[in-house]
């Protein structure tokens, strides 16, 4: 069994973390009524006794004793981690694993990567280092930063690269919250794009989510919980959106939001941690969803996004949920899937669902999906018998898939608008080691990939011929 | 003698499990005594405290399949696993060919030969080892091939038939067709026979012909293990003398595998159907024998949609058949192994019909009949064809296909060379599975 590494950066960053130990907790706790330290634990936890001296480390197969976190905190201003040690999970938590300072990076790409990242950069490798060492066979750490603001974009970004220099053949994936056009920094173009780069250079993985996006589905699931068609009740714990059951006891802003992605981590590893007819291990995912190394961009999408309570209303076939797996609601960046090329796609499904369920409805969605020519029948299952919290089944699509061209593309336009006028550049050129040239080459990193999915995407049309087959001399 | 079964990978692990408990409830559940006895001898070993134990060395990259396999099997109480006869890492091969091939067999190769070598020393004599595993994967496939290759090293005069099992066309894992092609181009250098299930036909025959509603790979593996069941028991062949043979994999080479170039092996098994129905139906061979034929030369795997417009052509008609030309499966050699009632009365002339082989061996060559008057798991009569034939030219060369417009765009082709194997190493993979096909493909 693997052990996975969770970083994370920055406000967002560890407010998404935050949520999401407290529904690994949640999750663990429905499945794991013996209370013993299995296997499945020990991907994300380590089980520590304090009453030993030596650190205390308890191996797989005994009770429960005290669970830690394999995660590292980052943040630049106390507020948010602070907050987590004085709240229900500050147990779970470690003060080595922790690392702040005061004063934040003021929305700056530059301090977050450059000024913090030198400054801190030995104590950031010691900690990643300690977390890797209590692990058995480290497969994965999983960095969740946002791309708009200092900390996390500049900081987190730093830590990518860190990560590729001293583990090198460890999996690096990224959950990246992308900011939306509204966003109040009003310097958030500069620091994702300047954070794109470092993506797309040292990322193996990188799973995009919008703000919009998740307050859409927010919203959707609110519009529904709130409708007065009578008995239709949303089962309690079954929203995507839901911490009940957690640790913490009550909700706060942005907790619904961060749920989400927070059920993304989890279904992502459901496959590695629990047992089922068709595994799919997290380096299989890089393997297969990633033909060409600098497109790993996978849009996720996550179905379904709630069950209802009512036993007379019968619970949303299993097909629907397939097909909502393919439709532009349930993806979490603003992008329409159907109408752009596939390069890729997987399949996690989670629950009691199988392996002729899965074909049917491959069989059923595949015409109208527009796959690549050369990978026209490009799909990657995985079945994990252990369904989440509040649902009978699940799945998690990841798509690789060109529809992340607009996002980027507008992304660079809100770049270049500030970028021609020179607007706010000076607060970035200030910072030590900052050049002007960093910023010309983020644009064409990001350009070059843009046209790397353009270039794919004009096959669409196109019928490609099969490549002519070796002819064998007789 | 005894046939040493690795079992690599999750599919390996999971159809071999099925496998052992098929041939354990074989043996055991038939009041032959001498039956009973080369079964048991064959598969599995006595230990000190009376219970069986299945000949098999189980290998994975990741430890949960081989968990659930070895419990599952002890929990039947018939049967179980040795204890220490199991390897396993924390970490899967990725779905990586060059992983498996290049990186962890290579590793771990010391501890996995330790375990054969272990299971062989228990052996009085050893009939051959019969490596169990996907080619979709990276396990199965890439360890797997490395494998078979030290076993052809450190064991070089034992006989090694690969059962492998093809992925659905439509997906079980993007780059399967990568790893399919590498795993068989190598394969077809280091084995002596390769036998072939495909999961499309096997996934058919579970909803067509038995009928299951909500199948799972527990169903498919179950169907697997039927058909491997029907080929692997004992019987009575034309060179055993009236007992049951004692070199089951050595004839069914000598059957089949007549030359280099043609080691492609397809199981089919008639009947089959919901065990439910069995206690209602009536076989005869003159029936069950027929089908067969017509499912042979149809090319139908399963007796369901049988084309029956499909014939020999006749004698005079020259020129190749080539892949595209009528649908006339034209078989090399074939190998018929009848079990059950009246097994000694079945007229099986219809195999010797010299239009349904090529023209290089006589009939009364090209045809081996194997039998056993002891009825199959619960089957009153049933018949197993194991054939080399044209029959899996068509999921080949879609393999082959769809694996070569891939590598036309270089897609993925990164994730392979930072294992350690090179386009070269692709393209000589690719020539080498052209030159298979194309041998298939004209045979006439």
């Amino acid at each position: 069994m693997t052990q996975s590494v969770v970083v994370q950066v920055g406000q967002c960053g560890n407010q998404v973390g935050c949520r999401f130990w407290d529904l690994a907790l949640r999750e663990h706790a429905h499945v794991n009524k013996r209370g013993l330290y299995d296997e499945a634990l020990s991907s994300f936890f380590r089980n520590v006794d304090p009453r030993k001296s030596d650190g205390g480390a308890c191996c797989v197969g005994g009770r429960i004793q005290h669970l830690k976190a394999r995660a590292v905190l980052i943040d630049m201003e106390e507020g948010v981690v602070h907050g987590i040690l004085q709240g229900p999970l500050r147990e779970v938590f470690d003060s080595a694993q922790l690392l702040t300072d005061v004063s934040g990076s003021g929305n700056n790409w530059a301090v977050g990567n450059l000024t913090y990242g030198s400054a801190y950069r030995d104590s950031i490798v010691n900690k990643l280092r300690k977390a890797a060492e209590h692990c058995d066979c480290l497969q994965c750490f999983f960095l969740i930063h946002s791309m708009g603001g200092g900390t996390g974009s500049g900081l987190g970004t730093r830590v990518l690269s860190l990560l590729e220099e001293e583990f090198p053949d460890v999996c690096r994936i990224v959950t990246a919250m992308y900011p939306s056009a509204e966003d109040d920094v009003i310097t958030s173009p500069y620091n994702s794009v300047l954070a794109m780069r470092e993506l797309t250079e040292h990322a193996d993985c990188v799973l995009p989510v919008e703000n919009q996006s998740l307050v859409d589905i927010v919203n959707k699931i609110s519009l529904m919980s709130h409708d007065a068609k009578p008995g239709c009740v949303l089962k309690k714990e079954s929203t995507v959106t839901s911490g009940q059951g957690g640790v913490s006891p009550t909700e706060r802003p942005f907790d619904a939001m961060n749920n989400i992605v927070a059920n993304l981590l989890l279904n992502i590893t459901s496959s590695s941690r629990f047992d089922g007819s068709l595994n799919m291990d997290l380096n299989e995912i890089a393997n297969n969803l990633v033909p060409f190394p600098r497109l790993h961009y996978l849009v996720p999408s996550l179905t379904p996004l709630y069950t209802l309570a009512d036993v007379n209303i019968p619970t949303r076939r299993l097909d629907q949920m397939f097909s909502d797996a393919f439709s532009k609601e349930h993806q979490l960046i603003r992008a329409d899937p159907k109408h752009s090329l596939y390069l890729a796609c997987a399949l996690m499904v989670r629950g009691n669902v199988q392996v002729s369920d899965l074909r049917r409805n491959i069989e059923r969605l595949r015409p109208s999906l527009p796959f690549v020519s050369w990978n026209q029948e490009g799909w990657k299952t995985g079945l994990c018998s252990v369904p989440p919290v509040g649902h009978a089944h699940s799945l998690l699509a990841l798509a690789n898939n060109t529809c992340v061209k607009p996002t980027f593309m507008e992304l660079r336009d809100r770049f270049t608008k500030l970028y021609k006028k020179k607007a706010h550049l000076h607060h970035y050129l200030h910072v030590d080691g900052m050049e002007q040239s960093a910023f010309s080459e983020a644009l064409s990193s990001l350009s070059a990939l843009i046209e790397e999915y353009h270039h794919l995407d004009a096959t669409k049309a196109r019928l490609i011929p099969d490549a002519p087959r070796l002819s064998i001399a007789r | 003698m005894s046939v040493v079964t690795v079992q690599l990978g999750q599919c390996g692990n999971q159809v071999g499990q099925e496998l052992f408990d098929v041939m354990c409830s074989d043996a055991r559940d038939v009041h032959r005594k001498t039956y009973s006895a080369v079964s048991c001898e064959r598969f599995f070993r006595q230990t000190t405290q009376g219970a069986l134990e299945a000949r098999a060395v189980l290998i994975d990259m990741e430890p949960k399949v081989i968990n659930h396999s070895m419990s599952k099997a002890a929990k039947s109480g018939r049967w179980r696993y040795g204890e220490t006869s199991h390897f396993s890492q924390k970490q899967g091969s990725g779905n990586n060919w060059a992983n498996g091939y290049c990186v962890l067999g290579p590793r771990h190769r010391d501890a996995v030969e330790e375990l054969v070598r272990r299971q062989v020393e228990h052996c009085d004599m050893l009939a051959g080892f019969i490596p169990i595993m996907s080619v979709a994967g990276g396990t199965g496939s890439g360890v797997g091939t490395f494998i078979t290759q030290c076993l052809r090293d450190v064991y070089p005069s034992s006989f090694v038939l690969n059962h492998l099992t093809w992925p659905y066309g439509t997906g079980e894992v993007i780059v399967q067709n990568y790893n399919s092609v590498l795993t068989l181009a190598h394969l077809y250098q280091l084995s002596d026979a390769i036998l072939v299930h495909e999961n499309d036909i096997v996934h058919k025959i579970c909803s067509q012909l038995l009928k299951i509603k909500q199948i799972s790979f527990s169903d498919i593996n179950r169907v697997i293990a039927h058909q491997l069941g029907g080929v692997l028991q004992p019987t009575l062949t034309p060179a055993s003398c009236g007992a049951y043979s004692r070199h089951p994999i050595g004839e069914l080479m000598s059957a089949l595998a007549c030359h280099p170039e043609y080691k492609l092996l397809s199981v089919c098994t008639i009947p089959q159907m919901a065990s439910s129905s069995i206690a209602f139906s009536t076989f005869s061979w003159p029936a069950l024998l027929k089908h067969l034929r017509q499912m042979l030369i149809s090319n139908s795997k399963m007796e369901g949609g049988i084309d029956w417009q499909v014939c020999p052509p006749p004698a005079s008609a020259g020129g190749s058949r080539s892949l595209s030309a009528g649908s006339f499966n034209t078989s090399l050699a074939n190998l018929l192994i009848l079990r059950g009632k009246d097994v000694y009365s079945a007229e099986t002339g219809g195999f010797e019909d010299p239009a349904i082989y090529t023209s290089w061996l006589p009939p009364d060559e090209a045809l081996s009949l194997w039998k056993s008057p002891v009825p199959f798991n619960k089957y009153e009569k049933s018949a197993t064809l194991v054939s080399n034939s044209q029959a899996l030219l068509r999921p080949l060369d879609d393999m082959v296909r769809k694996a070569w417009n891939m590598f036309a765009s270089r897609a993925y082709i990164h994730q392979y060379i930072k294992f350690g194997i090179s386009e070269e190493d692709f393209l000589d993979s690719f020539t080498s599975l052209e030159q298979v096909i194309s041998s298939y493909s004209e045979l006439q």
